[in-house]
């Protein structure tokens, strides 16, 4: 049985992660998110902060320890339900990771053509997403045309389009001006509002200010500390969306 | 009014199967398939045309010579000889089962043997059997024969049966041999076929690795992939198919055209008939089905060991 009751919607449970025989990356990290709140990772730059994403994107499997999302055990999980399970989640990679042959509006409809939606469907949400993150007169450009704020504002785009129930975001403003940091991060709050948990990699510590109402994480060497109490259980504050 | 931003909520959506679009991109990814299906399939109806005509060689032979006896009356003296034919022939009448006795006339075995011993041959110097052409009904066995033999013996004491099929037997073993070598041929055409295949479907997801990732990552099934892969595989072996069959036919067209010229016995029945036309019509879809399986099986098999 892989469903959990408690209604967390990620468990880390004592995960360790190592790559081939080099020491661990991430040792001994347990932590629990909760529907609707809204996360900061932070920590120095090689202190596991992607890695540690990675494994919440399932992209990675630990070394050791137990992972379960959405009640689901993502270690002893067949690989045939994964896809089902990154259907509920949206990921803004750090290095963007745009489909190169793809314009912008393509890259942002990938999500929904890949969960089934009809042309018809996708044509005015997609459009309209491009146009909030500012890019509406660049739809048909190629990811290579793009600078590297705008990669990052379709990167965006492309994880957030299809209301994901957990956003992970590593790094995500790092390549965009002030005023645009804060208008996705105003983003990222209204999806919070809706529901998604949100969880944003970042070592700007200005941003964590932003939103008063985030829990931080923190990351030191591969060993998650909790300044803020996030990881508590149960938490100090109700948290998941009214 | 500026409208409110609408995100569409995925949950849990079946798929659509035409919602693939150009999720990697088709060219990189057919390669040189069309040109590697183009010249298989050339060869593999070259070969079967010709194992279908070897084929049908052997099947008129056999139909002419089914049930065909050769009688040789092997006697040196002429008067004796020609009294002999007689007796066979009467005595092969009263046979039930033996029908179209004919009594090969002097002029035509003389002209068999032209070739050899020429014209105006002193027939007393080098006698001439004389031969009796008949027709068993139903199978000719070498029972058969032993009656045949058995009953002719008393009064023709010189006379020889044979059955017609038999001294073709070389010829029919020949032919089979090069029946199997063009299954074989085409056999290991389709094997080659397969391997060039499963290099270039490698090679594709070699250089897509990247896309095929965020595709994976955002929700994709390996389904999904493979399909991409085996839809641009399947349109890159029809246009190999199709170019192929087209190279193939006329090339096999002008070569039966050449063998026709000869007007040989045996050659004429090597012709192609048009369930023949209709089987070699069949190999580029065979082609297309074997190319598209492998790049599926390819695609899978390599996802499966991704994340």
């Amino acid at each position: 049985m892989t469903t959990s009751g408690s209604g967390e919607i990620v468990q880390f449970d004592n995960v360790g992660l190592r790559y081939g025989t080099d020491r661990e990356v991430l040792s001994d990290v347990s932590f629990t998110l909760y529907p609707g709140s809204f996360y900061f990772l932070t920590g120095a730059s090689g202190a596991g902060k992607t890695s540690l994403l990675k494994l919440l994107y399932l992209s990675q499997r630990p070394s050791r320890g137990g992972i379960r999302i959405f009640g689901t055990d993502a270690i002893t999980m067949p690989r045939e339900r994964l896809p089902a399970l990154r259907r509920r989640l949206g990921v803004v990679f750090q290095e963007f990771r745009l489909v190169p042959h793809l314009s912008a509006f393509d890259n942002v409809a990938l999500p929904l053509r890949v969960a089934g939606f009809a042309e018809s469907e996708i044509a005015r949400p997609v459009a309209d997403m491009l146009e909030w993150v500012g890019l509406a007169d660049r739809m048909e450009a190629r990811p290579a045309t793009l600078s590297g704020g705008e990669q990052q504002r379709v990167a965006i785009a492309r994880a957030v389009i299809g209301r994901p129930q957990l956003l992970v975001a590593d790094e995500p403003t790092g390549n965009v001006d002030p005023e645009m940091a804060v208008k996705l991060l105003r983003l990222f709050e209204a999806l919070n509002r809706l529901g998604t948990t949100v969880v944003v990699a970042t070592h700007d510590v200005h941003l964590l200010k932003k939103v008063p109402e985030s829990l931080i994480m923190r990351l030191d060497k591969g060993r998650l500390s909790d300044p803020t109490g996030a990881l508590r259980y149960p938490p100090k504050r109700p948290v998941g969306p009214a | 009014m500026k409208r409110p931003l609408k995100l569409l909520s995925i949950g849990s959506r079946s798929l659509n199967e035409g919602a693939q679009t150009e999720l990697v991109p088709q060219v990189r990814m057919s390669g040189p398939i069309p040109w590697v299906i183009a010249i298989m399939v050339m060869m593999t109806v070259i070969a079967s045309a010709g194992g279908l005509a070897l084929r049908n060689i052997a099947s008129a032979a056999a139909n002419e010579l089914s049930g065909g006896i050769t009688v040789q009356i092997v006697e040196a003296r002429p008067e004796v000889r020609n009294q002999q034919a007689l007796q066979a022939v009467e005595l092969l009448k009263g046979q039930s089962d033996v029908s179209l006795i004919r009594a090969v006339p002097q002029e035509e075995v003389d002209a068999l043997v032209e070739p050899w011993l020429g014209t105006g041959m002193d027939e007393a110097e080098v006698p001439v059997p004389a031969l009796i052409d008949a027709r068993l009904s139903g199978t000719v066995t070498q029972a058969r024969l032993d009656g045949l033999r058995n009953a002719l013996r008393a009064k023709v004491p010189s006379a020889r049966v044979d059955a017609q099929s038999s001294w073709l037997k070389p010829v029919f073993g020949a032919i089979s041999a090069l029946q199997w070598l063009a299954i074989a041929l085409v056999l290991l055409l389709g094997l080659a076929t397969a391997a060039a295949v499963l290099l270039a479907t490698r090679t594709a997801l070699g250089s897509n690795r990247e896309t095929i990732e965020i595709v994976h990552l955002l929700g994709g099934t390996d389904q999904q992939i493979a399909r991409i892969f085996q839809r641009s595989t399947a349109m890159a072996a029809a246009e190999g198919g199709i170019a192929g069959l087209a190279a193939a036919v006329i090339i096999v067209v002008l070569v039966g055209r050449r063998f026709a010229g000869l007007g040989a016995g045996i050659v004429n029945g090597g012709s192609l008939v048009w369930i023949d036309w209709a089987l070699l019509v069949l190999i580029p879809i065979g082609g297309i089905v074997l190319a598209t399986v492998t790049a599926r099986w390819t695609v899978l098999r390599a996802l499966a060991r991704m994340l």
